[in-house]
């Protein structure tokens, strides 16, 4: 084909229940199509895909069962809202697999309390009045109401205002420590990767080339992340400067808080002596 | 320069669910400038840009370019020739069946002859490092260089002012931080006046001036060394100060001596030096 692109090249990857995995990338690195093939939106042209040790594409019947485990959110997600009132965009996946009557109308409440919206003062509403992370919340409702294990999120805050994207990342960690969902995230934002994920993958030109946990990984492997263009959050990047002008300070740092703690331990130290 | 006087402006005028998007807008952006406008999603930015180049008229008030009112029809497509946009979705701007042809559509709307077109299209080209590309199809091209090719297409028609309304927002950080080179470089050494509408603190901290948008009005305007000392205000309007910025400021709360604006990497490390 003229086109063909070989967009993933022999991946080797498990995930185990209840992990928080980060994926970062340039566009075009192949993210998006790990992702779908996650779901089985894609078959893989060799290789097999498990889930639950359970090759997706066996049979037509499993990929039905794979798609209720895996929820799957897109980048801006609200494009695909259609229903009138958010109660319906919720039940429309549900509905799809046959849940209905109260069964349903529990899965709708369930699902608007994860991602911590109010049911009474939502249900009737147009997905089309809420606020853009609002809307962001309410796609990962309805993807919810499938109750499914796993959560993949491609891009979650991209071009949400800072509070909208710290409510939507809260509502994320949520969905990982109270109601154990295994998540998988993409996003290019390095600052929310090191303070979210427990597990960072790098993918570049269609393969992993790093997996491991963020401390390591902005740690251990800065300049290949430069090398291939990847920013670091600011803070790692000022720490990882002060030790490289010879500052004894130790790097891996990932957040605001462990910086602070870090510089003033050793202020502190300088001072006394 | 661009002057807005006063301007208001609605959504669902006439109807029961009247949203006042802009209320008494009073600005002043000059030739030049290298401007950042930021605020939470709502707050009225876009309905703001739109107003620049006459896709939005005020419901009242006015808008100025150069001189032109864009309520004045006989003067918008003067001002849709000096004022470039840029939007979030690089897809939604590209039209032509490779890179040189969709730089090339504006310059033909408007019947510039072929010699001029061709020698605009190759500085164009130039400027936002597109040549090994010009030949190749906008729709295989990555997100940042079909940002940099919208962006290509506008300066073609020799803007004055660029109005980029989120432009990095799905890039990744390589696609961001070369958009982000490309318009100081149009500012510092082609003169073009840039107004750059970003959800990145980080990304706005890089302009020399910034305005602050909170439910259709300015609040603040200020270099973002004056703006990103505000941080208590900042939060309130649900916006956040940089990364580097919460970090001196937590220092300056345990007791160092460290001025809580700092704003970029580079000058953290130089003040940590004086105590680490």
């Amino acid at each position: 084909m003229p086109f063909e692109t070989e967009a993933l090249k022999n991946i080797n990857l498990e995930i185990d229940k209840g992990e928080f995995v980060g994926i970062i990338g340039h566009t075009g690195c192949g993210k998006t199509t790990l992702l779908q093939l996650l779901n089985g939106l894609l078959k893989p042209t060799k290789g097999q895909i498990l889930i639950d040790n359970i090759d997706i594409h066996q049979d037509k019947r499993k990929l039905r069962e794979v798609r209720k485990k895996i929820g799957l959110s897109f980048q801006y997600p609200e494009a695909q809202f259609f229903e009138e009132t958010i109660s319906k965009e919720i039940a429309f996946g549900p509905n799809n697999m046959g849940v209905t009557g109260k069964e349903l109308d529990e899965r709708i409440q369930k699902s608007l309390k994860m991602v911590d919206m109010d049911y009474h003062c939502y249900k009737d509403r147009s997905p089309f009045t809420l606020s853009g992370g609002e809307m962001r919340r309410l796609a990962i409702a309805s993807i919810l109401a499938i109750e499914p294990e796993v959560v993949v999120l491609d891009e979650p805050t991209a071009s949400l205002d800072p509070q909208s994207c710290s409510k939507i990342l809260s509502v994320i960690v949520n969905l990982h420590q109270k109601y154990s969902k295994t998540i998988i995230m993409v996003s290019h934002n390095m600052e929310i990767m090191a303070e979210l994920a427990k597990r960072i993958i790098v993918m570049e030109k269609g393969k992993v080339i790093m997996d491991d946990t963020p401390r390591n990984i902005f740690q251990y492997s800065i300049e290949k992340l430069e090398n291939i263009g990847l920013s670091l959050p600011p803070v790692t990047y000022t720490m990882y400067k002060l030790k490289k002008i010879g500052k004894p300070i130790s790097s891996g740092i990932l957040t605001v808080e462990e910086a602070k703690d870090e510089i003033l331990k050793l202020a502190r130290s300088i001072k006394r002596k | 320069m661009i002057k807005f006087n006063n301007v208001t402006h609605f959504y669902n005028t006439g109807q029961n669910h009247k949203i006042t998007s802009l209320s008494g807008i009073n600005m002043e952006i000059q030739e030049g400038d290298f401007v950042a406008i930021i605020g939470a999603n709502g707050s009225g930015k876009s309905t703001l840009a739109k107003h620049i180049n006459g896709f939005l008229l005020p419901g009242s008030g006015d808008v100025y370019v150069d001189g032109f009112n864009t309520k004045d029809i006989e003067s918008i497509w003067n001002i849709r020739k000096k004022v470039g946009m840029v939007f979030q979705n690089p897809d939604n701007q590209l039209i032509a069946t490779t890179v040189e042809d969709d730089i090339a559509f504006g310059l033909e709307n408007i019947g510039i002859e072929e010699e001029e077109m061709k020698r605009r299209v190759d500085w164009a080209l130039n400027i936002a490092e597109l040549n090994v590309l010009r030949t190749s199809e906008p729709h295989l091209l990555s997100g940042g260089q079909k940002q940099r090719v919208v962006i290509a297409g506008a300066l073609a028609m020799h803007t004055t002012y660029l109005v980029l309304d989120e432009p990095t927002s799905m890039l990744d950080p390589k696609g961001r931080k070369n958009i982000l080179e490309i318009i100081k470089t149009l500012n510092e050494e082609k003169g073009i006046t840039i107004i750059y509408i970003t959800q990145f603190m980080s990304e706005a901290a890089q302009f020399k001036k910034i305005f602050v948008m909170d439910k259709g009005k300015i609040v603040l305007t200020g270099s973002p060394k004056s703006v990103f000392s505000q941080a208590d205000l900042l939060m309130n309007l649900g916006l956040e100060v940089p990364q580097i910025t919460q970090l001196a400021r937590k220092l300056a709360e345990n007791g160092l001596e460290i001025p809580s604006n700092i704003i970029t990497e580079e000058e953290m490390v130089e003040y940590l030096c004086l105590y680490i």
